[in-house]
């Protein structure tokens, strides 16, 4: 799948941005203009994403519409879920800020929304069948437990950070062993796409078309795999080790400001291998993946 | 709305005959063509007379290699395009209700007014049977020539889909799959028609007849008797006598 730049910005930044409201709503009691400033960040992170989102549709205009298909597609329930978040935070927000002393416990609604959120985004990629590596339940976890990392990185939680990173550590890793059988798990093949693996054996005769086309542009992105393996160990590195080490050994305030830059071009990383290694299954009509 | 329909009054879909599909890509020409002008915006092109020209189409047709076990190798023109399928993934997807399949035919659909081009039903879709116009920026797909077939201001012969009405060797047919005696179901049973990548789950209503058996190059010819021709009277004189010189 083509890894277009405003959809991994999106899920990376709203995933981080959420994860910290979540946290801030709930953990943290800043107040006055400190309180103003982390819910600014929050707030920011999570609708810069919602913003590049838009840059990935040919209509933006008509971008309203999306609300209406909560009952079937998690595309419409992911919109449903930022927005209802955004606003059962709102109260927090200002009660933070303006010392209007709303109990803690009114966060807890827009927390839950929140990382209902992210994991919406999630089951939008893990609903789709047709690409074998993303139909699994490891890609909501997976986009949960970034959430929950990036958001304690940012919140500065050293405990609740090292656990989330661990966890993380390991989902990555999950992710991508159960992803690499995952296309032969599916059992699509040329064969089966074109039905005549039962005569024999197939394969491309003369392709459909000499220029390329939306299909082979937008879903048979198979340029930069070669070096994906590389990549994992990078993405590993910067989202998981590194920032653990940061949180671990430098003192106080120091590990976040070094931990979460560089978690975040690990999540950025991941996210890129997350298209570019997700192989469609229409690329079996062209010979390729 | 994108909620699927449990149950459509009809299946209405193609079924295409590998075993005489020539690849002429008239198909492929009949479908622009038609569709240029008829639902929704034209399909278009993009630097169609450059070096690296692109386009949308709603038909491809790919041609493929078989070879089989202990046979020589044939060659299969496979055209592809929607399948309009009963569990359709690209429809459930759709954020905005813009894709829909028809309760009355089974036709899978996308309103061009309210799709907002997020291309994610062309994601779920197995078959890459959508195609995000690239000068519109809406999604486009076969709609199996909804404007032709109920159009009243055509003559009867030409109320199918155009790529069925253009297809020279009659390799492509369209009808009702959802009723046992149309002539469409029954060239499914009679042929063996079956679905392409079943294991997706979608339930395609269009069907695929598989390429007949070609002969073995052992096998002898039937004709082979009539080949052994024996010249008789004078022709066979001198046939013998020549054959002595
Ligand atoms: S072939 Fe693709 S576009 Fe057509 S109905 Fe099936 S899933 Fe949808
Ligand atoms: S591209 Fe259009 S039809 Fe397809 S899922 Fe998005 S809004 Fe629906």
């Amino acid at each position: 799948m083509n890894p277009a730049p405003s959809v991994i910005i999106f899920t990376v930044f709203s995933g981080m941005g959420f994860g910290y409201l979540a946290l801030l709503a709930t953990v943290h009691d800043y107040s006055g203009i400190a309180a103003f400033w982390h819910w600014f960040v929050g707030y920011a992170l999570a609708t810069i994403g919602l913003a590049a989102s838009a840059f990935h549709l040919g209509n933006p205009s008509r971008a309203w519409r999306a609300f209406t298909q909560w009952r079937s597609s998690w595309l419409s329930r992911e919109a449903w879920g930022a927005v209802l978040a955004l606003l059962a935070l709102a109260p927090v927000a200002l009660s933070d800020w303006l010392h209007l002393g709303l109990p803690r416990g009114f966060g807890w609604p827009g927390a839950v929304l929140a990382v209902a959120t992210v994991a919406a985004s999630g089951m939008i990629y893990a609903s789709i069948r047709a690409v074998p590596r993303w139909h699994h339940w490891t890609v909501p976890v997976l986009f949960v437990a970034f959430a929950c990392a990036g958001g304690s990185l940012l919140a500065g939680l050293r405990g609740p950070s090292l656990v989330a990173l661990l966890v993380l550590g390991g989902l990555m890793v999950l992710y991508w062993r159960v992803g690499d059988g995952a296309f032969s798990r599916a059992g699509s093949t040329m064969g089966t796409a074109t039905g005549l693996g039962t005569l024999g054996g197939v394969s491309v005769f003369e392709p459909a078309h000499t220029a390329d086309n939306y299909l082979l542009r937008e879903m048979i992105y198979a340029v930069g795999r070669r070096h994906a393996a590389k990549l994992r160990v990078l993405a590993l590195l910067l989202a998981v080790v590194l920032p653990l080490l940061a949180m671990l050994l430098l003192p106080g305030r120091y590990g976040p400001y070094v931990a979460v830059p560089l978690h975040l071009l690990g999540a950025l990383a991941q996210r890129w291998l997350f298209f570019a290694e997700a192989e469609h299954v229409v690329g079996l009509y062209y010979g390729k993946r | 709305m994108t909620c699927l329909p449990g149950k459509t009054d009809k299946a209405l879909g193609l079924v295409i005959d590998l075993d005489t599909c020539v690849g002429c890509q008239a198909c492929v020409t009949a479908c622009k063509g038609w569709n240029d002008q008829g639902y929704g915006v034209p399909l278009s092109d993009q630097n169609p007379y450059g070096s690296n020209p692109s386009g949308t189409f709603l038909n491809r047709v790919h041609s493929y290699q078989v070879q089989p076990a202990e046979a020589a190798p044939m060659i299969v023109n496979f055209p592809r395009s929607c399948l309009h399928c009963t569990d359709a993934p690209c429809v459930t997807v759709c954020p905005t209700g813009a894709s829909y399949k028809r309760v009355e035919d089974g036709i899978v659909l996308v309103n061009e007014d309210a799709c907002i081009g997020c291309g994610l039903c062309a994601w779920a879709c197995p078959y890459g049977a959508r195609e995000m116009d690239a000068d519109a920026g809406v999604m486009k797909k076969c709609t199996l020539c909804v404007d032709r077939i109920y159009n009243e201001n055509l003559p009867e012969e030409d109320r199918e889909p155009a790529c069925v009405r253009t297809c020279p060797t009659g390799a492509r047919h369209f009808g009702d799959l959802s009723d046992p005696d149309s002539k469409v179901s029954q060239l499914v049973a009679a042929r063996g028609g079956y679905d392409l990548m079943p294991e997706q789950g979608t339930k395609p209503v269009n069907k695929y007849l598989p390429p007949r058996k070609k002969d073995r190059p052992d096998q002898a010819s039937l004709l082979a008797p009539l080949l052994d021709i024996q010249a008789t009277g004078f022709a066979g004189w001198l046939d013998r006598v020549l054959r002595k010189i």
